[in-house]
């Protein structure tokens, strides 16, 4: 129980996004995490140097991002929640293993903080490029949660989220931020620990002898877990197996393992999808948005309905699954949705996508000197109305 | 060679609670060396008493990679050089469990160089187990860190220039606080070796010469696996603490194995453990 | 430009994808490979290793994918046309790299022969679920081109042709093969180095003291120097301005001031530009019978040839169906699916993956047609009579899908007893 109220800050605090973010681990129990230094996600390190022996937690800095998220998976089956922290280039490393977490059905939380650009590209400046890479950035098929905070209260509180759903669908959950939102200073407010819902991961209870590490239940898809060292001596592999774990090299069992690692996130996709509209009942425009650029979304949408416009915006949390139903049905009412992004155009293609011709969609590079104002969206807003 | 052993003889074997025989017969070509070294390591563990519900093998990709595959201990099948930063994470988010890293030369020391060489340098708590066959044989033959000059393979059909790595001395310079050498014809003295790695507290590393009878034999002609066995007990010679920048192997030339390195480091957790006291 | 005689093999071989591809990029006038062993694809590094000293090319195997891509990417600087293989978990490896390849603009080809994921997954079958990866799995914006070839011919061609693309517009070109084309041994014939066309490097030709590294041309495509040639060249993966500085040695700006500049000078958007204004000119697809169809069939691969059995009996059947095989798979097609969605009734999508290009082929669509995606886990290829279900599917439907419908195949009917998804709704 002690260790519970050091690790939760119950209060008001002013925090940097960053902080927030160590926080809400440390408060969904994160007691491990693995990180290679990279600019600009080494506040949330900072932050858990400070804090991780209150909580008898481990920091390591492991020699590469590669290896910090295989330390990540690691830990995790030692029973531990476990997380790295990196930006653009490290996520770009860790690919392979966002592979082998999936497979091994590995819960743990990666958080991105996005800087600007391609390649190292601006190191300081808030990025928005990284959306699609979560997404697609490993090889072969397979679904991830992807989160998408705007405020430093929102880092708390979607860290708490990502554990928890990690926990639940046995995967690994990122969270995907940016420079802005992460040295953005703000009033967070941390619950008391006993408000804080947190979810631990389905642990086997059967005998220990009928333990399958892969056999699913017929519910939710999702096979209980069991930690290193309980004696169960059991073996996972990323190669294709079966329930036993055991690698299978055809395609039946390929069509058992990879089908069902795929549907255990799209069935379950609507109970997952998060999003957050404003004054979309009646709306002719949508501005569909998220992370650090929904900031500038809200102020445009209440100036244009100043000036008698009927705008509504709709915020999107968990990119990932991607609220589709919700576009399509908002579709169907607005005319014209617009989605201004950080980067060349990735969301705005899944938004086309779901609108499915019923409204038009325009895309608006809203780039990283633009955060902060919100005069070219209302600017798109009134164009587009125009018409 | 499946109807060779019969799933109740199967029961019978000593090895029966060390070795996942529902997984039988496993996946190595006839004169591989890796089951001897699985062998070695089984007899260690039994000769240990270990609690082998403690006790967790990480593998990382290739012939060797497939070991943890076959031991009835909590394994885990990684990604390709991987086996050491996953392993890394197990012995730190629980410092109760015995870890070992099972793993072949191209996937340690190649691909996973890098992190080889950090966990020595921190001395993490792991027995490393290295199966050195010269050659990337899961893939067909290609030439590997450690292939000697002029050895041919599927990638170096014109004899292999490169300079090999020396895996002891590697272990050494990085900072492992135990390292052997033996080939896969000395099964006893490995075996009383990996028990010495795993009693040893801090990074040790066993390097197990093997011979790769599809690949690296065939290619270069050199016969099959007993061949090999046979040029080891010419080759090799038993030279404990020879200082490891002795121990280049040059092609089909002598083989020193032997006991190099036995030091006293401060683990990676005892000098984290002491630095919080403080 | 011709090819150089002694890098083309001339004569009708037996052989398989993988060498195919090998001989395609040596006649291409590829003199660097920088590699390391993945199955599918050693066969290729095996095949150039073996005629790399013939021609005057260079093969290392690196410790590792990461290493080989960046090894790649100092040859292609090195004024030499350069490419590595790999295969799913390698080119997982390499996203960082490709990242800055894209971002320094450098020619160079990533030989994929792609098998069956996620992580290891089966190693030595046939996957095609890297297709969104190739586009989207490095940080940050880019455009890359990506090819898929559905035979040993097709992976010599196209070899060749991904060397064309690269060093015409600058940029990576991915050549994703699947296993299944790989290690399928076919008749392949290289033709005479007289009849082969070969894109030269884009070299310089002004003034050495004018030179500015990412000045760009008409086509928005700069023209490029070697390092030694006395440019004193400076390129970085940071984001930088047309004189490749990067554009971070604002300190004395505000931020938002500071932003702004970035914003201006960077080089970014064309990495994006060059591709999307230049598509036209490097989208390439196959059709047959799309004049008088009511369902086309989009596939592209080795999926194309399954496609293809499934289209002759519809046929034979009555049913009006049509073909599109995509021999560019970014940039993709946009303008020509919209157009055949205002015609047609619906599209099928057979993939050796659960749902990638058939999300393209939906958007594109913009509601006018149904798509149904006919998945495949990978580990063999497609029945033809799930595409054929499929195609019937679309046929006898008459409302319009509210999203990408996903085709119960056999195989799923047999694994789950019926259609996982409705199993576990109900």
């Amino acid at each position: 129980m002690k260790e519970t109220n050091l690790a939760v800050l119950t209060g008001s605090h002013d925090l940097t996004g960053s902080q927030a973010c160590a926080e809400g681990g440390l408060s969904a129990g994160c007691r491990f995490l693995g990180y290679y230094p990279i600019f600009p996600s080494f506040d949330i390190v900072e932050r858990f140097a400070e804090r991780f022996s209150d909580v008898k937690g481990v920091l390591i800095q492991m020699e590469d991002e590669i290896s910090a998220l295989a330390a990540v998976l690691g830990a995790s089956w030692t029973g531990k929640k476990a997380m790295t922290v990196t930006s653009g280039p490290g996520f770009a490393q860790m690919a392979e293993h966002i592979g082998l977490g999936v497979m091994l059905e590995t819960p743990c939380v990666i958080v991105d903080v996005q800087r600007d650009g391609t390649s190292e590209g601006s190191p300081s400046a808030p990025g928005g490029g990284d959306i699609m890479m979560a997404r697609w950035g490993s090889h072969g098929d397979y679904e991830v949660i992807a989160l998408s905070p705007n405020s430093p209260q929102e880092m708390f509180d979607m860290t708490v989220k990502a554990f928890s759903l990690s926990e639940k669908y046995r995967t690994p959950v990122i969270l995907i931020t940016d420079t802005y939102v992460s040295n953005l200073n703000e009033a967070v407010h941390i619950p008391d620990a006993k408000d804080i819902q947190i979810h631990t991961r389905k642990y086997y209870k059967g005998k220990r002898e009928d333990y399958l590490p892969f056999q699913y239940d017929a519910k939710d898809l999702v096979p209980p877990m069991v930690d290193v060292g309980k004696g169960y001596r059991f073996h996972v592999t990323g190669l294709t197996h079966d329930e036993r774990g055991y690698p299978v090299m055809d395609e039946k069992c390929q069509e058992w393992n990879v089908h069902r690692l795929v549907q255990k996130i799209r069935i379950f996709a609507e109970d997952i999808v998060d999003f957050e509209e404003e004054q979309t009942d009646d709306a002719d425009v949508i501005v569909v948005s998220y992370g650090a650029v929904s900031r500038d979304v809200i102020h445009a949408v209440h100036q244009v309905r100043e000036e008698g416009i009927r705008a509504g915006s709709l915020r999107i949390k968990t990119i990932w699954p991607f609220p589709e139903k919700k576009i399509t049905q908002l579709a169907k009412k607005a005319t014209h949705l617009i989605v201004p992004e950080n980067n060349f155009g990735q969301i705005c293609l899944e938004v086309e996508r779901c609108a499915r011709g019923r409204a038009e969609t325009h895309y608006l590079y809203h780039a990283s000197s633009r955060i902060g104002q919100s005069d070219d969206i209302v600017k798109l807003i009134k164009k587009v109305m125009k018409k | 060679m499946e109807a060779i052993i019969t799933q109740q003889e199967a029961k019978r074997h000593p090895m029966d609670n060390l070795l996942r025989m529902d997984r039988m017969p496993h996946i190595w070509c006839p004169g591989c060396g890796i089951g001897n070294a699985v062998s070695a390591f089984a007899d260690a563990l039994d000769k240990l008493e270990y609690n082998l519900d403690k006790l967790c093998v990480v593998s990382g990709i290739g012939c060797t990679g497939r070991v943890a595959g076959y031991i009835k201990v909590d394994s885990f099948h990684t990604t390709h050089g991987r086996a050491i930063p996953f392993a890394t994470g197990i012995k730190l988010g629980n410092p109760d469990i015995k870890v070992v890293v099972i793993s072949g030369d191209g996937d340690l020391v190649s691909i996973g160089g890098n992190h080889f060489v950090h966990a020595a340098r921190r001395n993490i708590d792991l027995t490393v187990i290295c199966v050195n066959n010269f050659i990337y044989a899961m893939t067909g033959g290609q030439v590997a860190p450690t292939t000697p000059t002029p050895a041919y393979t599927t990638t170096s059909p014109f004899g292999n220039f490169e300079n090999p790595s020396n895996v002891p001395q590697l272990a050494e310079a990085a900072g492992a606080v135990y390292v052997a050498r033996w080939t896969a014809l000395h099964m006893r003295r490995l075996t009383y070796s990996i028990v010495d790695a795993l009693k040893k507290p801090g990074f040790s590393v066993v390097e197990v010469i093997s011979p790769c009878a599809m690949y690296y034999s065939r290619i270069n002609k050199l016969g099959d696996g007993l061949d090999m066995m046979k040029f080891y007990y010419d080759h090799s010679i038993i030279k404990h603490g020879e200082p490891t920048d002795h121990l280049e192997i040059d092609y089909q030339k002598e083989i020193i194995v032997g006991k190099f390195v036995d030091r006293e480091r401060p683990t990676y957790s005892e000098s984290m453990g002491k630095w919080f006291e403080d | 430009m011709k090819a150089n005689p002694r890098d083309v093999f001339t004569g009708t071989y037996y052989i398989d994808g993988d060498v195919a591809a090998a001989y395609g990029a040596l006649a291409a006038g590829c003199k660097f490979l920088g590699g390391y062993p993945i199955t599918p694809s050693t066969e290729a590094a095996e095949a150039f290793a073996r005629k790399a000293p013939y021609v005057g090319a260079q093969f290392i195997q690196m410790e590792d994918e990461l290493g080989s891509i960046a090894s790649v990417l100092g040859a292609s600087w090195s004024g030499k046309k350069s490419m590595t293989i790999t295969s799913g978990p390698g080119y997982s490896l390499m996203m960082e790299n490709i990242g800055l390849g894209a971002a320094m603009e450098i020619p160079f080809v990533i030989i994929n022969i792609q098998r069956s994921g996620p992580s290891t997954g089966v190693p030595t079958s046939t996957g095609q679920a890297d297709i969104m990866q190739s586009k989207w799995g490095a940080n940050g914006d880019y455009e890359v081109i990506a090819l898929a070839p559905e035979s040993p011919q097709e992976s010599f061609d196209f070899a060749i042709k991904a060397f064309n693309l690269a060093e015409r517009y600058r940029v990576p070109v991915m050549f994703m093969a699947d296993e299944c084309v790989g290690h399928m041994t076919e008749k392949v014939v290289i033709p005479d180095a007289s009849e082969i066309e070969v894109e030269p490097r884009r070299f310089y030709q002004g003034k050495k003291e004018e030179y500015i590294p990412y000045r760009r041309d008409q086509d928005l495509v700069p023209p490029i120097v070697k390092a030694g040639d006395g440019y004193h060249l400076y390129i970085t993966g940071l984001t930088h301005d047309e004189r490749g500085y990067p554009l971070l040695d604002h300190r004395s700006l505000p931020k938002i001031e500071k932003a702004k500049v970035i914003h201006k000078k960077s080089t970014n958007p064309y990495l994006v530009d060059k591709i999307r204004k230049n598509k036209d000119e490097i989208i390439e697809m196959q059709e047959d019978h799309l004049e008088d169809a009511e369902v086309v069939i989009v596939s592209y691969g080795i999926t194309s040839r399954v496609a293809y059995r499934a289209f002759e009996q519809a046929r034979q059947e009555g049913i009006k169906v049509g073909m599109l095989r995509l021999i560019t798979v970014w940039p993709f097609p946009d303008d020509r699916i919209a157009e055949l969605a205002k015609k047609v009734k619906g599209f099928v999508v057979p993939e050796i993956n659960y749902g990638q290009i058939v999300f393209e082929v939906d958007r594109c669509s913009h509601g006018k047609a149904n798509t149904i995606l006919v998945p495949h886990g990978g580990a063999s290829v497609h029945k033809p009579d799930d595409i054929l279900g499929a195609i019937k599917k679309i046929v006898k439907d008459n409302k319009k899908y509210e999203q990408v419908i996903e085709y119960t195949t056999t195989l799923e009917k047999t694994i789950f007893k019926g259609s996982l998804t409705e199993k576990i709704k109900k």
